[in-house]
């Protein structure tokens, strides 16, 4: 308490100037401001239709960066979702076309994706296997898995009742409803409850949390079983969005949602984030993507641009944490 | 020693009990297995073809061996295979370089590529999963948006004498990938750089304290990683006579599973060029065998994906039992 009151007069940013400075307030104000300049630019991507299609095509990614922020917050990572979301959009797809009631074809792939990421959480946390070498595996087994078995075929002729996101409720659509509900209360699970807590305690320090009386192993699965939660939810809004699922795994979609995590302020050291900054990233980078077309950039650019977006906030991160190393944690 | 042998208990000499002789002896099984299974897999003629397609993983994963041996990892490989392939393609088409000019400016941009990886990772410490994730965008960003989709073909004969041709009745690149699995091997085993490799993914802080230049030997193994992604997109675009920017998607697991496949630890410190060998010869006799049996390409990925996982666990639970 003290420390605090010696240390604030002497910290350039106090109190409301620091949340000013946020992550989050800055990806607030990139997200304004990109708009601004890309609409004086050109003014047809200002248009109701375009900013709605940013947000309503992008909301799974935020959705899947949620789920993304907790596992890389807990200290892992996961590349092994963007086919896993392939994956389940397809069963989900396969399922209301083959005349199974739609209730059933919406809950079985936030089962199932709980059900294959509570799997390699195991893996990670018991076994003690990296997660990047379980879930580079998973991913190929299930990239394989879903082109073998189905053959790269079209799912079409989907029941009207299928699209779930197609939905609104008070003239909200169901996508924006799904994003902004995850984010929310993943963000105040995440601050208030001892469980979600123990996920910073976990990736900050799993050796200091289970002195403190946290089990880093349990909280490492829990984290990947939500994971693969959000990773239904956001296939959910996937796949019920389309007219034609295919029955592919999409291209990169890992790399957009661990860049959302990454570029909201998730600490790749672990032990720092929160799901608000990564959702207002997803935001960003869709309203980027977009922009490049809206100012003739190729679409080619897109995953450049991406890569250097990532390359940028994670050296500026590791700076920012080296400097106030340096300065021997004033704050 | 003496004693258990005098009570008559067998004890496994040490020889028998490394990963690489046990690697071996299933490799042998796999291979005779396969074999039976079908006629046309045993042959001279299949196995010398198969050679031609483990080059361009196999080049990746001899400096992929030292990265994982210090601790590191490299998930851009893939990336860079696909920037060369542009890189190659587009110097000498658009820019209107000599072909022999262009290779070296691919090479180089191979290296390149590496050597950024290497700088951030040993200057700014980023860890080396985050680096090479973000770079395995960028660098395929930079060739999707170079070459804007357009492929580039039309090379003259001689070039595809690297990817296509034989010399003493063995393919081309494979001569070139035995050369350089010596050089690798005896680099590992025999040279200070080699063992400084193994002291600093063992444990990195004794080996800066004893004096070993730790960040230049990282930034040496990336950009050979980088150099060698290079010299795999020349391999591979000479074999497939064209250039595209989805070259190399997906290297990375192929690579990364023949490496650990082959013994080298994912949490540094151990790994050996051999080892590496035999992994990648297992995973591509796997996928032939599989692929002659009727198995389809995509399918071969799952079973990829399956060995890894496997393989890592195994030799933890090995190393679990021995400590």
């Amino acid at each position: 308490m003290s420390a605090t009151a010696v240390a604030s007069p002497a910290s350039p940013l106090t109190g409301a100037w620091r949340r000013l400075a946020s992550q989050e307030a800055l990806l607030a104000v990139a997200i304004v401001g990109l708009a601004i300049v890309v609409g004086l630019i050109n003014p047809r991507f200002l248009a109701t239709r375009n900013l709605a299609d940013i947000l309503l095509g992008n909301a799974y990614i935020a959705v899947a960066a949620v789920g993304m922020s907790m596992v890389i917050i807990s200290g892992n990572i996961d590349i092994s979702v963007g086919a896993l979301i392939g994956v389940l959009a397809t069963v989900s797809g396969s399922l209301a076309v083959a005349g199974a009631p739609i209730l059933v074809s919406w809950l079985v792939p936030l089962v199932l994706g709980v059900a294959v990421m509570a799997a390699q959480g195991a893996v990670v946390a018991y076994l003690r296997i990296p997660a990047i070498v379980v879930t580079l595996g998973m991913l190929s087994i299930l990239k394989g898995g879903l082109i073998s078995v189905t053959g790269g075929k079209w799912i079409t002729d989907l029941p009207q009742n299928f699209h779930l996101a197609d939905l609104s409720l008070f003239g909200v659509p169901m996508p924006v409803i799904i994003m902004v509900l995850a984010t929310a209360l993943a963000a105040l699970w995440m601050r208030h409850s001892p469980r979600g807590r123990a996920i910073y305690a976990t990736g900050g320090n799993p050796e200091a949390a289970r002195l403190c009386g946290v089990n880093p192993q349990r909280t490492v699965l829990m984290v990947f079983a939500l994971h693969g939660f959000f990773a239904g939810l956001a296939s959910l809004v996937y796949a019920t969005q389309l007219r034609v699922i295919q029955s592919t795994t999409p291209q990169g979609l890992e790399l957009t949602i661990i860049t959302a995590a990454v570029v909201g302020g998730v600490s790749i050291l672990g032990g720092v984030g929160t799901v608000v900054g990564s959702t207002l990233a997803a935001i960003l980078i869709a309203e980027i993507t977009s922009a490049l077309v809206f100012i003739n950039v190729s679409p080619y650019w897109t995953d450049a641009v991406r890569g250097a977006l990532i390359l940028a906030t994670v050296i500026a991160d590791i700076l920012r944490r080296q400097r106030r190393a340096a300065q021997g944690w004033k704050r | 020693m003496s004693a258990a042998i005098g009570m008559g208990v067998w004890r496994a000499p040490r020889w028998l009990k490394r990963h690489e002789t046990l690697l071996a002896i299933i490799l042998v099984i796999a291979l005779i297995a396969l074999g039976a299974f079908n006629d046309r897999f045993l042959t001279v003629e299949n196995l010398l073809d198969q050679g031609r397609f483990i080059t361009e993983t196999g080049l990746i994963a001899l400096p992929m061996t030292f990265v994982i041996i210090t601790g590191g990892i490299d998930l851009s490989v893939g990336a860079i295979v696909g920037l060369c392939a542009i890189m190659l393609g587009y110097s000498w088409k658009t820019f209107g370089f000599p072909l022999p000019l262009a290779i070296v400016f691919a090479l180089f941009v191979g290296a390149l590529a590496g050597f950024v990886n290497g700088f951030v990772i040993t200057r700014v410490r980023v860890p080396p999963l985050i680096m090479t994730i973000a770079t395995l965008a960028l660098y395929r960003g930079l060739a999707e948006g170079v070459s804007q989709a357009h492929s580039v073909r039309g090379y003259p004969d001689w070039f595809y004498f690297l990817g296509q041709g034989s010399l003493f009745g063995v393919p081309t690149q494979l001569l070139l990938l035995v050369v350089l699995i010596v050089v690798a091997g005896v680099a590992l085993d025999r040279t200070t750089f080699g063992r400084a490799l193994y002291a600093i993914g063992a444990n990195e802080t004794a080996a800066r304290f004893s004096a070993l230049p730790v960040d230049r030997v990282k930034l040496i193994v990336y950009t050979l990683s980088g150099l060698a992604s290079g010299l795999a997109a020349w391999v591979l675009v000479s074999r497939v006579t064209t250039t595209r920017m989805d070259m190399g998607i997906g290297y990375e697991l192929d690579v990364i599973a023949a490496v650990v496949l082959g013994g080298a630890s994912i949490f540094g410190g151990s790994g050996t060029i051999w080892g590496t060998v035999i992994g990648l010869v297992m995973i591509q006799l796997l996928k032939n065998g599989l692929a002659l049996t009727g198995v389809k390409g995509d399918a071969t990925i799952v079973v990829i994906g399956v060995a890894l996982i496997l393989s890592v666990l195994i030799a933890s639970s090995l190393q679990r039992r021995r400590d």
